[in-house]
């Protein structure tokens, strides 16, 4: 269905190319999973499907790209629209009408779909994806989650046979992210849906995968196998792989069920050792820095947040979780001082966080957005780090310092808006984080980052919570949460309903529970470290 | 109640320009009636508008009609026609002017005849800005874009686009604002609004890529090889159609140019207007997701707009007293008949017009809110 003949390709200017002599072929109705580091190139070879590039990116492309029979060399992408659907890494910055339902049947609009079949497949779209009841809202009003299942909603609608996905589920909660993958997996089983996704989650798509292309960047070659073969090396790997590379399990087990019947054995060796490893982070002598008193915040007739009373303290890593729009960021935005809550009182080490000065803002609190592009400015990423430093009145090199503890390697010349999702996101970490502000603030700050920038991140955070920065992270990203929280806040609907220790509130949901809790439940396990480390000091 | 589909968008801007044109129909209008269009068109906009964020347009129309009265009244009191004999306010000093400038005074005295005269003038205004207010409430201007004929489509599209970009750019400065702040920088003063402006420059730009290549690939400008040509012609027609319809016009407004041939040409430019956008329409090889469709409640609603329109244009060519007003001498204008029924009229369509709301009666407790 897709086939990639030697294909390589160039962005202009460019010091080497991105991907070089790739050979792939897709046939029909295979999923097929692209995983790689951040900025490894698995967007551009996403996007030479429907010839976006080099169409819609320059650049010099090599070799073929056919898609069911047609060339990307003489069809451009809207030739294609009727084959491929394509949805990108920002749903936002995609959408052309206002309107969800109009959203869904501009594609085939385009195409000239006769007015009935459109409105049974508007019909059959808002079923499959569960969008009944945005329908009628306006698309600008949706939380980045109900944008996201829009978004491939209206690629779908056109009944395309090639389906592009740029990390689909990076953006959902949990829960969603399952629905939106089992509606994709039933259209491959069902209908022969071709379907190739990048993805960094990939506890959320392997069990789904029927293969793997590993892209390891540099313009170096393409491995490609099913899932189990493929994880025993790839240097990303969710942990339910590490989990069985460790213990040596052949075959990997890609499912929580195969793992879980391999584990039973295990679970009952390592059991005694739960109170002295898998406890918690003792809570007391932890001084509240910030202070939310019955916070709501409306917007217009919306209701983001009800009365949400919570104390924020140092040395603690909190992590709040709930469905997507269910107030996450929000509740950031107030306490960054962004948005004065429409009820009640923010207080930041007893002040008003609106009354801040900037330069003072800078060191009591940071916030890095959803969309982490608007905190940069300058006009490479030398000079932004440069300006973060002046700004705080930091020593000279600290920024990129922190840069490079994020994720090595960034080309320091490259403007923030050339490069890719994730190192942009490093970029916007490393800014904020380097002037140590006593608050930290990051709302999904895993989207687009590889497993082992993550294991960077986590060390810094629990660095940065050892030396008392009181830190809070709204994610859906339940493997980040079980490795660096010491507290969760589930949200639903704008109110608090849980407010615990995170091993408490993650272990026994069915939806927030990590890889390594579901395998080893009951008992109260989050990582593989942990579970490591019970092994090594359990008497043989 | 019938069902729960919308209402034409045209019904309602049909409907919406009819009382607006009425309430233009003299040059000193009962202030009666204009009050009385005002409470109609509030009533309907109360009971029959949806709840998108643009329904709440008419509270900011009637705003702005506010505003033109009170500027009305000022201009009045500063510059105000003097020498009307009436009931003396109050007196301004008199700025003595040049005689060239003999058309124009400043200060002088104010009676309450110029004042209660430009009160109603303003309020004409105000009520026609009621009536914009009213179709934008009613009908969202994406949902008025979607009844262009096809050839014009990308035209359309292209006002959509801009129209969405309006609130999206609000959004993005006060995020950029609250970015800069969050890194410590300046939002005000020049060098503060420089460092926010190029950043949602910037934004802009990315964003308009983004969407080209969004539409691209989801098939917007696919057409027919073949058909470039009509295309061609389709244009060409329409273009040539709409200007030749404009030279008509200015012939039939000034009826001593073009030798009286204005009306002919008018109607030959409409033709060729309409066979080139049907060509072109033919040729397109797009559809439309439920196009709005025209039944007899678009009917009645149109017709009731008209026949207030119809009211007000007869009893004002019959010269039934009451509809015009002078307020010189002092006294309270009557009410004719004629004009009250067909106003009146004009608020059927909140009782025939389908609802997009739950079922039910309109519900009535807006409609305080509305008029406020």
């Amino acid at each position: 269905m897709i086939r990639l003949e030697r294909v390589s390709f160039r962005y202009s200017g460019a010091a080497r190319p991105t991907l070089d002599e790739v050979d792939l072929e897709v046939p029909e109705g295979e999923l097929c999973v692209v995983v790689g580091e951040t900025g490894s190139g698995k967007s551009t070879l996403l996007r030479t499907v429907n010839g976006l590039v080099p169409h819609f990116s320059g650049g010099t492309l090599g070799g073929s790209v056919t898609v069911d029979g047609r060339s990307t060399r003489t069809h451009r992408p809207r030739e294609l629209a009727d084959v491929v659907g394509y949805v990108g890494q920002n749903p936002l910055a995609s959408f052309v009408t206002e309107r969800v339902e109009d959203e869904l049947a501009y594609t085939m609009e385009n195409l000239g779909v006769a007015a009935n079949a459109m409105r049974r497949r508007v019909e059959d779209t808002v079923d499959l994806l569960g969008l009944a009841e945005l329908r009628d809202r306006p698309l600008r009003s949706l939380s980045g989650g109900q944008q996201q299942r829009v978004a491939i909603g209206a690629v779908l609608t056109a009944s395309p046979r090639v389906l592009v996905l740029d990390e689909p589920t990076s953006a959902l909660d949990p829960a969603a992210a399952e629905e939106v993958l089992n509606a994709l997996a039933r259209l491959v089983h069902d209908l022969g849906l071709t379907v190739l996704m990048a993805e960094h989650r990939l506890e959320r798509v392997l069990p789904f995968a029927d293969r793997v292309v590993v892209v390891p960047g540099r313009g170096a070659r393409l491995t490609v196998g099913p899932p189990a073969e493929i994880m025993r090396t790839a240097t990303v790997a969710p942990p339910l792989v590490e989990l069985g590379r460790y213990l040596g399990w052949d075959p990997l087990p890609l499912t929580v069920r195969d793992a879980r019947r391999r584990a039973a054995a295990l679970r009952q060796r390592i059991a005694p050792m739960q109170r002295t490893i898998a406890r918690e982070r003792p809570a007391d002598g932890r001084q509240t820095v910030a202070e939310l008193r019955d916070v709501a915040v409306h917007y217009g007739p919306v209701v983001a947040v009800q009365s949400v009373s919570l104390d924020i303290r140092a040395g603690e890593v909190t992590v709040l979780m709930g469905r997507n729009g269910s107030g996450k960021s929000s509740l950031l935005n107030v306490v960054s001082g962004g948005r004065r809550p429409t009820r009640g009182s923010v207080r930041l080490h007893g002040g008003d966080p609106r009354r801040l000065a900037a330069q003072e803002l800078v060191r009591e609190v940071g916030l890095v957005p959803q969309d982490p592009g608007v905190l940069l400015y300058a006009e490479s990423v030398r000079s932004e780090c440069h300006h973060a430093d002046r700004v705080a009145a930091l020593d000279a090199g600290t920024t990129r310092g922190a840069l490079a503890r994020v994720l090595p390697g960034i080309p320091l010349d490259l403007h923030p808006r050339d490069l890719s999702e994730g190192q942009r996101l490093a970029v916007a970490l490393a800014v904020v984080l380097a002037p140590a502000p006593s608050v930290l603030l990051l709302d999904e700050p895993t989207r687009g980052l590889d497993y082992p920038s993550k294991d960077r991140l986590v060390t810094l955070l629990r660095e940065l919570a050892a030396s008392d920065h009181a830190i809070v992270l709204a994610t859906h990203d339940v493997e980040l949460a079980a490795r660096v929280a010491d507290r969760a806040i589930v949200l639903a609907d704008g109110e608090l309903i849980a407010d615990a220790p995170a091993r408490e509130v993650v272990c026994h949901s069915p939806v927030f529970a990590p890889q390594v809790a579901k395998v080893f439940a009951p008992d109260e396990w989050l990582t593989v470290g942990e579970v490591r480390a019970a092994l090594e000091e359990v008497p043989a | 109640m019938p069902g729960g589909r919308s209402v034409h968008p045209l019904a309602w801007w049909g409907w919406a320009a009819c009382l607006g044109v009425a309430a233009m129909q003299t040059t000193n209008p009962n202030p009666f009636l204009l009050l009385l269009i005002a409470a109609v068109v509030s009533f309907v906009v109360a009971s029959c508008r949806g709840n998108s964020p643009w329904s709440r347009s008419l509270a900011l129309f009637v705003k702005i009609g506010l505003v033109v009265i009170v500027i009305r009244l000022a201009i009045e009191v500063l510059f105000g026609q003097r020498g009307i004999p009436g009931h003396v306010l109050f007196s301004l000093p008199r700025v003595p002017l040049p005689s060239w400038a003999a058309a124009v005074s400043i200060g002088g005295k104010v009676t309450l005849e110029s004042l209660i005269t430009a009160f109603v003038l303003g309020l004409q205004l105000a009520v026609i800005l009621v009536c914009f207010g009213a179709a934008n409430s009613l009908v969202s201007p994406y949902r008025l874009l979607r009844c262009l004929p096809s050839i014009l489509y990308e035209a359309g599209v292209a006002v959509t686009v801009a129209l969405s970009f309006t609130p999206e750019l609000v959004d993005t400065v006060s995020a950029v604002r609250h970015a800069r702040r969050l890194r410590g920088v300046p939002t005000t003063g020049v060098r503060g609004i420089r460092g926010i402006a190029v950043p949602v420059l910037e934004g802009a730009l990315d964003r308009s890529l983004q969407l080209a290549t969004s539409m691209d690939a989801r098939g917007y400008g696919r057409r027919n090889e073949s058909s470039r040509a009509a295309t061609r012609i389709a244009v060409s027609a329409t273009a040539t159609g709409l200007l030749s319809a404009a030279v008509g016009l200015y012939g039939v407004i000034d009826a001593g140019s073009l030798f009286g041939l204005g009306l002919p040409i008018v109607t030959v430019g409409v033709a060729v207007c309409a066979v080139g956008l049907t060509v072109g329409g033919r040729n397109l090889r797009r559809t439309r997701y439920r196009p709005d469709r025209w039944g007899a409640p678009e009917w009645a609603i149109l017709g009731s707009g008209a026949v207030a329109l119809a009211a007000m244009g007869i009893a004002h060519a019959l010269g039934i007293a009451g509809m015009t007003a002078s307020f010189v001498p002092l006294a309270v204008p009557a009410l004719p008949v004629l004009p009250v029924v067909g106003i009146v009229v004009a608020a059927l369509p909140a009782f025939v017009a389908p609802s997009r709301r739950a079922a039910g009666a309109p519900v009535r407790s807006d409609l305080g809110a509305a008029v406020a």
